[in-house]
């Protein structure tokens, strides 16, 4: 075990090369939808047990099926409305379970990276070749049922090991070379994106993705009142818009289609977006397309500028 | 670390629909359109949990959430719950009398056995009644044995049924917890509906060995102890969120199909004098609108099908 993950440099957040976003956008603004199977009898971790009573787990099983069931077309609605793209966090096996959601992502032209195969098998526990197999069978799984070239990672469940993104980029190059395996979601340290470290050497970033914007983490871990998670979503927009004047910055919204399209806490959800995208200077994206216009603009500046400030 | 069995990356049940035979996959916004009577466009369901939480407290397989906590005697728990079944429903009776509310009663059979008088002022009132369990430590949890938890079922439904004079159709598990049996042992003893499953929010056919039940859709998300208690809100805040949920479920009902609104609410929480003026905001805000249908759950059950 190592003291630092060894991903990154420290790089202070002050006079960064100065990043712009197309058409002078001062901010990149994504959504990501986990759309998520969780399993009702999943194998034993021994690391992490899946669910708190003994099998059936009834209670956290079927709301998250509500969220399949109900919830997903609530929330597509809703960005339709705003116009925004989803970028999804998929567990790879609902492609299997339940494709007429994948359908009506793919009509939308939303972005699928990977969730791994279920949210229910956890990273935790698998040599390098379990998990190796793990991530590319989501990504031909993805490939398979949507034509995308997976971008993105969301290790599953947050479970990871010491080779998580190692792995997901090497097998990322091996399937589609350049063109898959570019963006990690698994860092929380930054408002910009950094540049990873790699065993490969691969150009590859960290997006960020917000542990404090996710709705799971609002409403299930800090219990929030739906106004407050209402607010919170446009506190941090107005602080990050504003800082985007000096540089871009990225302002995500994990969500959960059990927890924010329920009905006593759409409509927070709602008001945030019709705020965040009523502003002019604000680039509705996916998280595909954020990393990748990172990688050809400021990639090498930033770079060159973490070289000069490493101690 | 150690190395995970191979089995861990095998999916027996990666294909189409669920990774079980209770139930089809099924999105909301793809079935047949329902129509409330009278073409009202929201079904209000309140139910109210009356429950009994012994002061013997096993805690098998866990300590139902609401019950003990304390060593024993757990005064200070037992007396609060207490409180609901004595003081909070009589409020609750009132609210709901004021505003048109046809309230559905998850009873504990062993309630039932203790309190005839609150059980003959509930079957005076004519309102539907159904069980909630034999009493909350009663757990109904996997790995329990069968035959155990057959003999569970048959008390808490034949000694309900005896008492009310009713022929209670419906059922929820204390904690909405099961057993892998539960469903089956539900169907063997006359249960045509449970409301365990948070899956849906509409009526829906769950297969048993004894035929199809219907799992009816009882949000936990709304509970007024799943706020209110777990997740610490203020009970206008409690108002608020069911005041929003109407406002959505109404408006998605004018563009989609009949919905229902389901609050599970318990004495014990919103009948204290502090918390009762919220529940009368809310049902003053749901009653008030034409489009509102308050029913019994079989009610809506029978008109859904």
């Amino acid at each position: 075990m190592k003291e630092d993950p060894g991903y990154y440099d420290y790089w202070p957040y002050e006079n960064r090369p100065k990043i712009e976003w197309p058409n002078g956008a001062q901010i990149a603004f994504w959504v990501a939808p986990n759309i998520e199977y969780y399993e009702l009898d999943p194998p034993t971790n021994p690391y992490r047990t899946p669910w708190p009573q003994p099998h059936p787990a009834v209670p956290g099983y079927s709301i998250r099926d509500w969220g399949n069931r109900v919830g997903h077309i609530r929330q597509m609605e809703l960005l339709d409305k705003y116009g925004i793209r989803g970028s999804i966090s998929l567990s790879a096996a609902l492609c299997d379970h339940h494709p007429e959601i994948i359908e009506m992502c793919k009509e939308r032209n939303w972005e699928f990276f990977s969730h791994g195969v279920y949210n229910t098998r956890y990273t935790y526990g698998m040599n390098e070749q379990q998990e190796r197999d793990m991530i590319k069978d989501a990504m031909e799984s993805i490939l398979k049922h949507t034509g995308q070239k997976c971008a993105g990672y969301l290790a599953p469940a947050l479970s990871h090991s010491e080779l998580t993104l190692d792995l997901f980029a090497e097998v990322g190059t091996e399937l589609f070379g350049e063109e898959g395996g570019f963006y990690s979601c698994d860092l929380f340290h930054d408002d910009q994106p950094t540049p990873i470290h790699l065993r490969s050497d691969k150009r590859f970033v960290s997006i960020p993705y917000s542990l404090e914007m996710n709705d799971t983490i609002a409403y299930l871990v800090q219990k929030v009142p739906p106004r407050q998670y209402g607010k919170a979503l446009k506190d941090n927009f107005d602080r990050l818009y504003a800082e985007g004047a000096e540089s871009g910055t990225i302002m995500c919204i994990p969500t959960h289609n059990y927890q924010v399209s329920c009905a006593h806490r759409i409509k927070a959800y709602e008001e945030a977006l019709e705020y965040i995208t009523g502003h002019s200077k604000v680039w509705v994206t996916t998280g595909r397309e954020i990393a990748s216009f990172y990688l050809e603009h400021y990639y090498d500046a930033a770079l060159a500028d973490i070289a000069a400030k490493r101690i | 670390m150690s190395t995970l069995d191979k089995k861990y990356l095998h999916y027996p049940h990666r294909s189409y629909g669920m990774d079980h035979n209770r139930y089809e996959w099924s999105m909301l916004h793809e079935r047949p359109k329902v129509s409330w009577p009278e073409g009202k466009l929201l079904a209000l369901w309140v139910n109210v949990g009356l429950q009994f939480f012994p002061l013997n407290q096993k805690g098998i397989p866990f300590k139902v959430p609401g019950g003990m906590t304390k060593p024993y005697p757990d005064l200070r728990h037992y007396s609060l719950r207490d409180y609901g079944n004595r003081v909070g429903i009589y409020r609750f009776f009132k609210a709901f009398d004021q505003y048109g509310v046809k309230p559905t009663f998850a009873v504990s059979t062993r309630l039932a056995e203790r309190t005839p008088y609150l059980m003959n002022k509930i079957k005076e009132r004519g309102d539907e009644i159904i069980c909630h369990g034999y009493h909350m430590d009663a757990l109904h949890y996997g790995g329990q044995n069968q035959v155990e938890e057959a003999e569970l079922v048959k008390k808490s439904l034949d000694g309900l049924r005896q008492i009310s004079g009713q022929a209670v159709k419906g059922w929820i598990s204390p904690a909405k917890n099961e057993s892998a049996n539960t469903p089956d042992l539900l169907a063997a003893n006359g249960i045509t509906y449970f409301c365990d499953w948070v899956n849906d929010e509409m009526p829906y056919a769950f297969q048993t060995q004894h035929g199809p039940i219907t799992a009816m859709p009882l949000s936990t998300e709304l509970e007024d102890y799943f706020i209110i208690l777990n997740n610490q809100h203020s009970a206008e805040s409690w108002a608020d969120q069911v005041c929003d949920a109407c406002d959505f479920l109404l408006q998605e009902a004018k563009t989609q199909e009949g919905r229902i609104l389901s609050l599970n609410i318990h004495p014990w929480v919103l009948g204290q004098p502090h918390r009762i003026g919220q529940l009368e905001r809310v049902l003053d805000y749901i009653c008030s609108k034409e489009e509102v249908w308050p029913a019994y759950a079989g009610e809506i059950l029978a008109a859904f099908k």
